[in-house]
């Protein structure tokens, strides 16, 4: 029986193991249980019916096309506001936590309000043709909106502790500023860039707040995963909420695998010695 | 150091006037309609049918009650979250025992976590077709569609914050001083008000902020357990969403402003303590998301 | 006061870091733990502590059994490697703390007596309002000591005192807390890795590895007479020769040591310090070729091959001419002989 020094981990660890055990684990145990409960095939036929497939399919796609956007978006504001001075700089590296600090709901609306036909963005582009409240774009830049911190502040630390000879090193070899970049630079954000990717898109599975209002919500096309759950509650279909929440949370832990496996790698490029 | 300097110094990579205005340019306009323009868009949208509509919809009596709400169950949730982090922060940092990988991931499972799940995950719990549900019902005991289920999936949803902030900071600092502490003969809880949290507070404050935002906004997970009922176990978000469905856009924007203005405050705290040292440990890729969801 | 510790066992998970360490610490001795890193020196010196228990073994202090005595009660004063002052706490706040949470209720003005007394002990007069991070390493560890000392401990213990600081402020804080030790009459262990340090400043030099005792003493006992390889490598540069032992006497190249009693016949080390070789152009020893000649203030320090393939280094007058490349005759004037 090993002895402490320091006193206090009977109620530290005490309480924190009450406290993770009341609140974290024991519902999603339930979750699992109550969706284990139903026999194999009816799972199935419900995790794999037509309506959940397609909300599977916009999910994934929107969470797809957003975070690819971020990732270049995110990695050129993380780019300007390292490397860069310019008035206001500090004011812009705040605001990108705008998306954190606004609750889900209001940044719904507001986007709502934004892109709906007669919204400042809106009336301009359905001029041009453009519909993107009510339909998958509009999905789309919800999840752009809630996911962008995500890469910005992955990237950011990296790129702020890159070492300058690296790239004076690069250049003394004759490399053009391109070249440099790709080589040298992107390698070394690389896994940074990856873990803020797999966060982005893995919050953009999850987001519920910001999505439904601009959404639409028409079974087969614009109704994201969450969403559907939250249908199936409303018409009391718990075993088919469970079955479809499964999915979701099984999707979590592996993107949660995923992710805590890239920032162990990212790890080894970013220790210093 | 910087792009100013560049006169004294040969230009880094992407340096060049050029690229650089172009780069700036093209950032800060995306920037501006993506993260500002919505933010904007809330004030324009609640005083759009004058001032007289966005202050009585703030005096309605239902909208102070979501308010109440908010801040009832703030008040509960954040100051049990925070007890909750400082003690994984004190038995993680401070002693060695085994499964602490374990216990790190399962602290961190709710920001991977969609908040819908969440919802759902305490309705298969203390609803009627959930585990302790028929209990409960028997004894009268209510917790979903009342105040205590919106309080538990607020902590769900923020569980990790404070420990977040917390564990890399206590980490880094070693035990050293609690060790001197002790030798020099203070006693438990001395040595943590005396040595510890001094050394701690504006990591504790940044994870408090932050917890508190979120649980002030928290919309999905709340949806579920609270039932909706208005006047009843409505909190500000869920309230914006039954005024904006009743076609009252005005007065949803105008509650909307207020969770805004407490985003706008989050961020201010945030970067004031962010000065002082809190949350930037930025070498760990890992703690720059720790304001998660 | 006398401190023993009785067969001390310290296991880490799997890793024996102490193995059944028995020492006997005279009441106001000042005695280094000096090993290499991994030897378990800390892990004892946590031990005494009471930083670490005990896995097996016994520490008493005087008569007392302290084995079990949590830290807060052994009444010991520890100086931190890297100092662990309380970095929000100003000088004279770090070296009132003791007495602030102490059991013996002080007042305030006697709190500020005391601290003020102990920082004229330590020569920081007046830097009692700065903060930690406002004052230099060397007054930061003497800042480290005087809170130690602040509650009045029965035996002060010292991890890697010296070890953050630069070379000059060093040798000052040593001859300096030499001179603290003199005038309080402490019992004292620090621990070190450094064999220069413990021998400028111990009454006694316990020599550790593997979390073993391998020699104990004097200075001048451990210097003169190291027990074993080990001991006379860790103590400073020494050469190896490999020689033959008969009749008490150890040969290498048609050279002479003697060994020790108790040395076996048979194949032997032989080990000479760089002062204990000479050099000369005819025989006999063991011939070798000259490859540099190092320049140092006092001596020069020559490197040559032996024909027998070892690399010798030995030091000579600077005014002896020796250039790279002469070839002559390795002389020793003084060995220890270990057989293999």
């Amino acid at each position: 029986m090993r002895r402490n020094v320091l006193p206090g981990l009977h109620l530290s660890l005490g309480i924190t193991l009450f406290y993770v055990g009341l609140i974290v684990v024991l519902p999603l145990a339930a979750l699992v249980f109550k969706a284990a409960s139903l026999g194999p095939a009816e799972y199935w036929s419900i995790v794999s019916s037509p309506r959940a497939l397609a909300s599977y399919k916009v999910t994934a796609l929107s969470a797809l096309v957003a975070t690819l956007f971020n990732l270049v978006f995110g990695l050129a504001l993380a780019w300007v506001l390292t490397r860069y001075r310019f008035p206001g700089r500090r004011i812009v590296d705040a605001m990108v936590d705008l998306p954190f600090a606004l609750p889900t709901a209001v940044a719904g609306i507001s986007l709502t309000a934004l892109f709906s036909n007669n919204g400042w963005f809106g009336s301009v582009l359905s001029e041009a043709g453009l519909k993107v409240a009510y339909t998958p774009i509009g999905i789309m830049i919800a999840m752009c909106f809630t996911s962008l911190p995500f890469i910005v502040r992955t990237v950011q630390p990296v790129l702020e502790d890159l070492d300058p000879a690296l790239e004076e090193a690069a250049q003394s070899l004759g490399g053009s500023d391109w070249t440099i970049f790709r080589k040298v630079i992107l390698p070394l954000l690389t896994p940074a860039l990856l873990a803020g990717l797999s966060l982005s898109f893995a919050r953009s599975l999850g987001e519920f707040g910001a999505i439904i209002f601009i959404a639409g919500n028409q079974p087969m096309s614009t109704e994201i995963t969450a969403l559907l759950i939250f249908i199936r509650l409303e018409e009391y279909d718990y075993q088919a909420a469970a079955a479809i929440a499964s999915v979701l949370l099984l999707t979590a832990f592996a993107m949660l695998a995923v992710t805590n496996w890239l920032q162990s790698r990212a790890l080894r490029y970013t220790v210093k010695g | 150091m910087s792009a100013v300097a560049s006169h004294k110094k040969p230009p880094r990579v992407g340096d060049g006037p050029v690229f650089r205005r172009l780069l700036i340019g093209i950032v800060l306009s995306l920037g501006a309609l993506l993260i500002l323009a919505p933010l904007l868009v809330i004030g324009h949208e609640a005083f759009k049918q004058g001032v007289k509509v966005y202050t009585s919809t703030l005096n309605h009596p239902d909208t102070r009650h979501a308010i109440m709400m908010t801040v009832i169950t703030a008040l509960i949730a954040v100051p049990v979250n925070t007890a909750f982090g400082v003690a994984a922060a004190w038995a993680i940092t401070k002693f060695d025992f085994r499964g602490k990988r374990l216990l790190l991931v399962v602290i961190e499972i709710p920001f991977s976590v969609s908040p819908i799940v969440a919802g759902v995950a305490y309705l298969f719990v203390y609803g009627l077709q959930g585990l302790f549900g028929p209990w409960l019902d028997a004894h009268d005991i209510k917790i979903l569609f009342a105040l205590p289920g919106i309080v538990l999936a607020s902590m769900f949803v923020t569980a990790p914050f404070v420990a977040r902030e917390l564990i890399p900071l206590m980490q880094a600092q070693g035990r050293d001083l609690e060790e001197a502490a002790t030798s020099l003969g203070a006693s438990g809880w001395r040595t943590f008000f005396s040595v510890t949290l001094p050394n701690v507070k504006w990591a504790l404050l940044y994870g408090v902020v932050l917890c508190n935002a979120r649980v002030m906004g928290e919309f999905g997970a709340v949806s579920i357990v609270s039932g909706n009922i208005r006047g009843q176990t409505n909190t500000l978000p869920l309230h914006i969403e039954l005024l904006y469905h009743d076609y009252q856009a005005a007065g949803a924007f105008a509650s909307a402003s207020i969770l805004a203005l407490l985003a706008v405050f989050t961020i201010i705290a945030k970067v004031a303590l962010e000065r002082r040292g809190a949350g930037r440990r930025k070498a760990q890729a890992t703690d720059a998301v720790s304001t998660g969801h | 006061m006398e401190i023993r510790l009785d067969n001390v066992i310290k296991t880490f998970d799997t890793f024996r870091a102490v193995h059944g360490v028995s020492l006997t610490v005279e009441s106001g001795e000042l005695i280094a733990l000096l090993g290499p890193s991994g030897s378990g020196k800390t892990t004892i010196l946590r031990m005494v502590a009471g930083l670490e228990y005990a896995d097996g073994g016994h520490i008493y202090f005087g008569d007392q059994d302290a084995t079990d005595i949590p830290v807060r009660d052994r009444g010991v004063g520890f100086v931190f490697q890297h100092y662990a002052l309380f970095p929000h706490m100003t000088v004279a706040e770090n070296i009132g703390f003791g007495m602030s949470v102490s059991k013996v209720k002080r007042s305030k003005a006697e709190i500020a007596a005391r601290v003020n007394q102990l920082l004229k002990l330590v020569r920081l007069e007046g830097l009692g309002d700065r903060f930690p991070a406002q004052i230099s390493g060397g007054q930061r560890q003497r800042v480290a000591l005087a809170r130690a000392l602040s509650v009045d401990p029965k035996v002060l213990l010292l991890d890697e005192p010296f070890g953050a600081l630069d070379a000059n402020v060093r040798h000052d804080l040593r001859r300096w807390l030499r001179e603290i030790h003199d005038e309080l009459g402490i019992t004292t262990i620090f621990v070190t890795h450094d064999q220069e340090e413990a021998l400028d400043l111990a009454d006694r030099v316990v020599i550790l590895k593997d979390g073993k005792i391998v020699q104990q003493g004097t200075p001048q006992e451990v210097c003169r007479d190291p027990k074993n390889a080990f001991v006379l490598k860790f103590l400073g540069d020494a050469n190896r020769l490999i020689g033959e032992v008969r009749d008490g006497q150890a040969r290498v190249a048609g050279v002479a040591v003697a060994a020790a009693d108790g040395v076996a016949d048979g194949p032997a080390e032989i080990y000479a310090r760089p002062r204990d070789l000479d050099w000369s152009a005819a025989g006999p020893g063991v011939s070798a070729t000259v490859s540099r000649v190092l320049d140092r203030p006092g001596e020069r320090r020559v490197i040559a091959t032996a024909s027998t393939g070892e690399l010798l280094e030995f030091d000579v007058d600077p005014e002896r001419d020796i250039t790279a490349g002469d070839t002559g005759f390795v002389t020793l004037r003084r060995a220890k002989v270990f057989a293999i």
